[in-house]
């Protein structure tokens, strides 16, 4: 099923669409005060962009310096250039240290990856560590926001599944309660972890190091408790200087959910006393990205989520219409980037409303992205043969003044006669809900010529 | 000044009355205006479609009949989007077009930028809670009213041109400037989404108290009235045009 057969699956239950539009709605609205209260906003927006253009520029170089500095610092630094790869890194080393049970926290690289389905095949116990991402973990689900993986659920779902996986009360759904249970339910995977995992939001080619933002500090006690920590990092993840990173601490959080700055802002630089780090850099398609003109600025993104609660369409057909790792506008033009034949309804999941580029605090002109895949859909014969014959047939007529004003002509005089049944027939979609307008008797230019007497 | 007049394809077909009040409007200001018989369709659709091909006819049509205006003006946001800001990827270099880029304007907004605010009149009142309704390409790429999502200073075009007219009463929905879901072939490609989106903006506007919603993109008015006569809502779209024209 493509996005516009899920998402009417997802709108059939009104309540519940409005309810996810208007918490999303509240978060976009946050992130609006925020962005206000910083006089400088559209200029942090723009040197943001800059930074990251320029660093995609030199992608090599800076990486490069990054595995230097880290291995300096006695990181150690593995390269991945797929999911597989990326996978198969992680279980060696898990195996090679003799470790059984990971903790994990927030990475959408490792959703990517399908690593946790991997790991567990090979009888790894994975326990994500994001209040959200453990909610989905535990009922098998995707995530389906990449910032609030569980936004699609309300607190008397979270209620039934954690009375079902952690024995709390029937029927009691008070969010401090729940979080509680959570909490003492997570720290004792934290305390019988022999390995964590986290994801990377910045990775600073000058110093070596990585930076982990959260709200919930479960990267910190992952990275703090075992002996073994594993950072997953895609390439694009890179800043040339430390001095840059505030750049984008100050535009993440308040871009993600209206805070001043995550509550954890963790700087990773050497292992823990007796214990080892390991980063791994993943490419996994994105270098085929940075190859293409159109594409390479997707590679900007910080994960923020912004465009995401702005955008009308997934506020009302929800992460699972996406179909792909990450929904909405960025998601759209990274799944279409990856496998466009697979996400080939995701470039037309969109208005062109052009919120989402408005919103992201890199400047990703993701609506123009999303209106050049629709370019790629059609050259690669993906569109789907009756649209593009309507478009054809429509487009010849248009090259022909005469042929426009016949079919206008012909239109107006025979759609009236015609019975309800017929005009609003199964085929016409756009009167399913809507009423068409009425049809004049003639067009303007029939008019423009009477007036003009000609 | 010799202004071509651009009436939209399906304006041209559906809606005379709205695209007459448009000529009126200019006529009225003293304007030179032609409506070149040939044109037909600027090829948005095409282009949102992503029929690359076919959009490329249509805009080098487009430019052939248009180039030699001193200004082309239009009573559509998403239309006149098209020329500006698409049209570069079949016309860049071509002969004439840099002119028509910079000289294709949405009524509104010509009223506003080159014929100013100090020089209209409007000899009639509309005394009618009025409601606007902000087009995301008229509004995002046109830029015609500050943007909710940006940091800028507040300012409306279409809001300023309509507030010289006497007894109207101009209103916002609280998400001002959400998308009403028309979209192009989104409309039905999406249906689902499309009119879900459409439903909220019209309840939105109804919520006001306003009368009226007006803006300066037939389509949307189109999608939204569609949903508001099935459903009989209490409230009327009217083009920015209609009421420019003298109000009815
Ligand atoms: S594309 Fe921009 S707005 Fe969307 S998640 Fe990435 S950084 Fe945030």
């Amino acid at each position: 099923m493509g996005h516009p057969e899920l998402a009417e699956k997802f709108i059939a239950n009104d309540e519940r669409m409005h309810w996810h539009d208007k918490a999303l709605w509240f978060v976009r609205a946050k992130r609006d005060n925020a962005s206000k209260s910083v006089d400088e906003w559209e200029k942090l927006r723009k040197v943001a962009s800059q930074i990251k253009a320029h660093t995609l520029d030199k992608l090599d170089y800076y990486l490069e310096e990054f595995e230097k500095n880290a291995t300096a610092k006695g990181l150690h630094v593995h390269w991945a250039k797929d999911a597989k790869e990326h996978n198969e890194i992680v279980l060696r080393l898990l195996l090679n240290n003799g470790a059984k049970k990971l903790v994990k926290s927030k990475s959408m690289l490792t959703e990517e990856c399908h690593l946790n389905p991997y790991l567990e095949e090979h009888g790894i116990e994975v326990v994500d560590t994001d209040l959200g991402e453990r909610i989905v973990q535990l009922r098998k689900e995707p995530p389906s926001h990449i910032v609030l993986p569980a936004i699609h659920l309300k607190k008397e779902d979270v209620g039934t599944t954690f009375e079902e996986f952690l024995g709390t009360k029937k029927g009691n759904s008070d969010p401090t309660y729940l979080t509680r249970a959570a909490r003492a339910h997570l720290r004792e995977k934290f305390l019988g972890a022999d390995a964590a995992m986290t994801g990377v939001n910045f990775g600073i080619a000058e110093t070596g190091g990585v930076v982990v933002c959260t709200n919930e500090g479960n990267a910190d006690l992952g990275a703090s408790l075992p002996k073994l920590h594993i950072a997953s990092m895609g390439i694009e993840k890179i800043i040339p200087r430390l001095k840059d990173l505030a750049v984008f601490t100050r535009l993440l959080a308040r871009s993600a959910t209206g805070q001043p700055i995550t509550s954890y802002t963790s700087h990773f630089h050497a292992p823990i006393i007796d214990g080892q780090m390991h980063i791994i850099i993943v490419d996994n398609g994105r270098s085929a990205i940075i190859g293409s003109k159109d594409f390479k600025s997707s590679l900007q993104c910080i994960r923020c989520g912004a465009c995401i609660n702005t955008c009308p369409i997934y506020r009302r057909s929800g992460g699972y219409s996406y179909g792909y790792t990450i929904p909405g506008p960025i998601g759209s033009t990274l799944g279409a980037s990856k496998d466009l034949r697979a996400n080939k309804t995701l470039p037309f999941a969109c208005s062109l409303c052009a919120s989402c580029s408005n919103v992201c605090p890199v400047q990703i002109n993701l609506h123009q992205q999303l209106y050049k895949h629709r370019q790629s859909v059609v050259a690669q014969k993906l569109l789907g043969f009756q649209k593009h014959t309507i478009l054809k047939i429509a487009t010849w007529v248009m090259k022909y003044p005469l042929l426009m004003d016949i079919s206008g002509k012909l239109a107006r005089a025979i759609v009236p006669k015609l019975p309800r049944s017929i005009v609003y027939s199964k085929v016409n979609l756009w009167g399913k809900k809507r009423e068409l307008p009425p049809f004049p008797k003639n067009s303007f230019k029939e008019l423009y010529k009477q007036r003009k007497g000609k | 000044m010799k202004i071509g007049l651009f009436i939209p394809c399906f304006m041209n077909e559906l809606y005379p009355d709205a695209s007459m009040d448009t000529l009126t409007i200019l006529e009225n200001l003293g304007l030179d205006v032609v409506y070149p018989m040939e044109q037909t369709c600027c090829g948005q659709a095409q282009a949102n479609t992503g029929c690359s091909h076919e959009a490329s006819v249509l805009a080098k049509r487009f430019l052939k009949i248009f180039k030699d205006y001193d200004y082309v003006v239009a009573p559509s946001g998403s239309c006149v989007a098209m020329v500006r800001e698409n049209y570069a990827q079949w016309l860049e270099g071509e002969e004439g077009f840099e002119h028509l880029k910079k000289n294709t304007y949405e009524i509104t907004e010509f009223l506003h930028d080159i014929i100013k605010p100090e020089n209209l009149k409007f000899s009639f009142s509309f005394p009618h809670k009025v409601s606007i309704h902000n087009s995301c390409h008229a509004h995002r790429e046109l830029h015609m009213a500050s943007m909710s999502e940006k940091n800028e200073p507040e300012f409306s075009k279409i809001k300023t041109i309509l507030n010289l007219i006497e007894g109207i009463e101009l209103l916002e929905p609280s998400r001002k400037d959400e998308c009403c879901g028309f979209g192009g072939t989104f409309a039905v490609s999406e249906e689902a989404v499309s009119t879900a989106m459409g439903i909220d903006k019209v309840n939105d506007h109804i919520n006001t108290g306003a009368k009226f919603i007006t803006g300066v993109d037939m389509s949307c008015l189109m999608h939204m009235q569609g949903l508001i006569d099935r459903q009989k809502l209490p409230i009327k779209t009217l083009h920015i045009v209609q009421i420019l024209a003298g109000g009815k």
